[in-house]
């Protein structure tokens, strides 16, 4: 469904994507880690154009992407951001922001649409003329999932979907996720510092490191701890020992 | 008891009448480190910044006791406070980036907080902030204390951070999610470096976060908090045994790298627990 | 709706936390922002005191008590009395009509400048803040060149190209005045336009007018107004001004400014003259500095 071949990404002089390569399978889930400044979510980015500024070779289902992208494009692929406050208009309630795509690419059906879309995240009906302040962190992410299902897309993007939200919340929008993969059979990309919240919803795990895709593995073989790249066996290392509440941690 | 506190209550007020945030919080505190834990809302950070008396302007603040050394903090003027502030307990916040001041050099930072608080020559305070560098492990302190904060990484800026609060001694540091900017590697760096300081130094730390399996590493005690109040009050190696259903629930709603579930644990919330 | 109908029931409509409709929702939130407003003191002193220098200036033909133009001469320069009640001009009219009037004339040229004014600098800041680049590059520099200018010379030498009067006077107050707009709302969407909602709504496949129109613009409206409302005062000054040194209203006409230049040969004997147009400037300047003032405790993001 997605290919990435050698994809570079510039930011002036410095090279923040080196040439990283991935496929991810219809219905499938891709997951990123690496820590912050890897380029990780600069991958996501390139992928969604919203950045245009690449070089290589990107392609969704069979058809390859121009840096500037059609609107067939973005009713096919979405993207979910890492902060639910920052990533719903202030302004705009729950029901503009979901009827917003649905204008762009002329769907009818607005109203029916508009309820079944928040069914499907389990928000309660009464929130639909709600403004985002008004919603918890965790009903806003569930308000831009939504939205970015509204146009029916093939593909998410998940830029730390989790990451802002409390861990009891945390677990509710995972399981949200996978519920809705299964139920439209959605491709993910899912772009995370937590390998646990990777492990958990993708088979593929890519780790990155200063730009670089250094090693990718199956979620089995990560937490059967077959990892190849000291970078990949570090940050297991770490993640299994502060989950455990007791024990030593070793730097 | 360095730190005690009993029956503290913080609230706001709100068109509907006031809302209590904080409500009949107790903890008491000696030289040892108590890791406060709870979600966005529980109450954790207004309960530590009462004892510093730093809350939003428009909180009131109450308590049956709240002392700091003996002194009466709720009676406190905001003289008394200033002596309190930043010379007997330091404040580390999440960011680095926003509670360093962006025009002056690392080293300047820290000298200045030195001379706030000793009685010394500039050379004395370079040297004294050059030292401090060293004791929050900074390989190359005469490099970091030429740097600006925008020239630094954010776990260097928390070190730089953490010097700052070291430099009058205090006596307790409160740690406010000190580390939620950093990365898992250099997160596990600072708060080790924290555990050591303060155990080395003989101070008291509290330390707030929502992540109860990390503090629990770093802490003796650990309270969880909800809506207001502490529900469960554990030693940290305890807390697999942990009682209450909500510090069950928040333990168990976590993807483990070690533990796959098909499907994650959601937590259940009782009425019972905030009433 | 029938529990719209009483008082309580409209407010509870209002404020309810599950609005029913996009209406009831938009209008919820503009009754939360009166509420914040209605309870600065100061900042209701000078709405109150707007409203009714707008309503007295609609209503000057009832509240008049004299023709504006009708001279007196044998009553000039008369103090303020029963019959005249803020005294008459050097032609002997009455100073209270006149205020009236003339109040139609000054707060006339605000609006018609802030009409013209505000459009304008929200349109060319969102635009080139939002396509940044070579187009943001040109426009700014247009607006720094208008910028440059000294308001009241550039408006001065804009007047006398032309022809004196009301409406050349306006339109060289709103050549001047829009480039603080443009500026203002260019900084605005600049730090809009790198938000995550922006690009959220950029993913829908939505066209840059429609972002720009739709989405950013109704965000920086909020600082305009505030900056609108505070510059309202400079407006009033300026169109005074002109009017003053005989480029703007032009007499009889009894515009403020202008009734302060006729009346200034009597400064020293006949000082109430030349004041009562003055106090009726500094009012109006300092009502509409109160209000913005309040408005920007509950419009501008910044400060919430």
């Amino acid at each position: 469904m997605i290919d990435v071949v050698d994809l570079r990404v510039r930011f002036g002089r410095v090279e923040a994507v080196r040439g990283i390569s991935f496929a991810v399978a219809r219905g499938a889930s891709f997951g990123i880690v690496g820590e912050s400044g890897s380029g990780k979510s600069t991958v996501l980015r390139a992928l969604s154009g919203l950045n245009d500024d690449w070089t290589g070779r990107m392609a969704i289902d069979g058809q390859a992407l121009a840096p500037r992208r059609g609107r067939d494009f973005f009713r096919r692929v979405q993207m979910v951001f890492q902060d639910p406050y920052g990533s719903l208009h202030p302004r705009q309630t729950v029901d503009r922001a979901l009827s917003e795509p649905l204008i762009v690419h002329g769907m009818g059906d607005a109203e029916g649409r508009i309820l079944r879309g928040l069914a499907e995240v389990a928000l309660p009906p009464e929130a639909r003329f709600r403004y985002p302040h008004q919603l918890s962190g965790g009903q806003r992410q569930r308000v831009a999932i939504a939205r970015a299902l509204m146009s029916e897309p093939d593909v998410l993007l998940l830029d730390e979907p989790t990451s802002a939200l409390d861990v009891s919340v945390q677990a509710e929008v995972l399981n949200l996720l996978a519920d809705l993969q299964e139920r439209r059979g959605l491709t993910y990309v899912l772009v995370s510092h937590n390998l646990a919240v990777v492990a958990h919803l993708c088979g593929q795990i890519g780790v990155m490191q200063g730009g670089e895709l250094v090693e990718t593995l199956s979620a089995e073989a990560l937490r059967a701890g077959r990892t190849s790249h000291p970078h990949t066996t570090e940050l297991r290392r770490l993640s299994t020992e502060l989950e455990e509440p007791e024990g030593p941690i070793t730097l | 008891m360095l730190v005690d506190i009993a029956n503290l209550r913080v609230t706001f007020p709100t068109p509907r009448g006031p809302s209590a945030a904080v409500r009949g919080v107790s903890i008491s505190l000696g030289a040892e480190k108590l890791g406060i834990v709870g979600e966005s809302g529980s109450g954790k950070s207004l309960t530590a910044r009462s004892i510093l008396k730093l809350l939003p302007g428009n909180a009131t603040l109450a308590a049956d006791r709240l002392s700091f050394d003996g002194i009466d903090i709720l009676a406190a003027n905001e003289r008394a406070m200033r002596a309190i502030r930043g010379k007997r307990a330091g404040l580390i916040m999440q960011d680095p980036k926003y509670s360093l001041n962006p025009v002056m050099t690392a080293g300047g930072q820290i000298a200045e907080a030195w001379r706030a608080h000793h009685k010394g020559s500039a050379r004395q305070a370079r040297d004294a902030a050059m030292d401090l560098l060293a004791q929050v492990q900074i390989r190359d302190p005469a490099r970091v204390a030429q740097a600006y904060p925008h020239e630094l990484s954010g776990g260097m800026g928390q070190r730089v951070m953490i010097a700052m609060m070291l430099a009058p001694d205090p006596e307790l540091l409160i740690a406010d999610e000190p580390t939620s900017a950093l990365d898992a590697t250099v997160q596990a760096e600072i708060l080790r470096l924290m555990e050591d300081l303060v155990a080395r130094r003989g101070m008291a730390l509290i330390l707030i976060s929502h992540d109860l399996p990390l503090v629990s590493h770093f802490c003796d005690r650990v309270a969880v908090m909800y809506a207001g109040r502490i529900v469960e009050e554990l030693r940290a190696g305890d807390l697999t045994r942990a009682t209450h259903p909500y510090t069950r629930g928040l333990l168990d709603c976590l993807p483990a790298l070690s533990h796959p579930q098909p499907r994650l644990k959601v937590l259940v919330r009782d009425a019972a627990w905030s009433a | 709706m029938s529990t719209t109908t009483t008082l309580p029931g409209l407010r509870a409509w209002l404020l309810t936390d599950t609005p029913a409709s996009r209406a009831q929702a938009a209008w919820g939130r503009r009754y939360r922002i009166w509420r914040d407003f209605r309870a600065n003191g100061v900042a209701m002193t000078g709405l109150v005191t707007i409203i009714l220098l707008i309503a007295a200036a609609l209503a000057a033909p009832l509240l008049a008590t004299h023709n504006p133009d009708a001279q007196e001469l044998t009553n000039r320069l008369a103090t303020p009395s029963a019959a005249h009640w803020l005294g008459t001009d050097e032609l002997g009219r009455d100073v209270y009509s006149r205020l009236l009037f003339g109040g139609r004339i000054t707060l006339g040229m605000v609006v018609a400048v802030v009409l013209m004014v505000a459009p304008v600098g929200l349109a060319v800041g969102t635009i080139a803040g939002y396509l940044g680049g070579m187009t943001d590059r040109v426009m700014m520099r247009v607006t720094d060149i208008f910028l440059a200018f000294p308001r009241l010379i550039l408006a001065l030498a804009f007047v006398a190209a032309i022809h004196p009067g009301i409406s050349s006077a306006i339109f060289a107050i709103a050549l001047t005045a829009w480039p603080p707009y443009a500026r203002l709302a260019r900084a605005e969407t600049l730090t809009i336009r790198g938000t995550d909602f922006i690009a959220a709504i950029r993913l829908t496949g939505a066209t840059t007018p429609r972002i720009i129109l739709r989405h950013v613009a109704p965000l920086c409206l909020g600082s305009l107004i505030v900056r609108v409302t505070l510059d309202m005062s400079s407006i009033i000054l300026t169109a005074a001004a002109l009017g003053f040194l005989g480029m703007g209203a032009q007499p009889p006409s009894p515009e403020w400014g202008a009734m302060i230049a006729t009346a200034r040969d009597y400064m020293l004997q006949q000082w109430w003259v030349p004041l009562m147009p003055g106090m009726a400037i500094f009012v109006a300047s300092l009502a509409f500095n109160l209000l913005g003032d309040g408005l920007r405790d509950v419009l501008d993001p910044k400060q919430r």
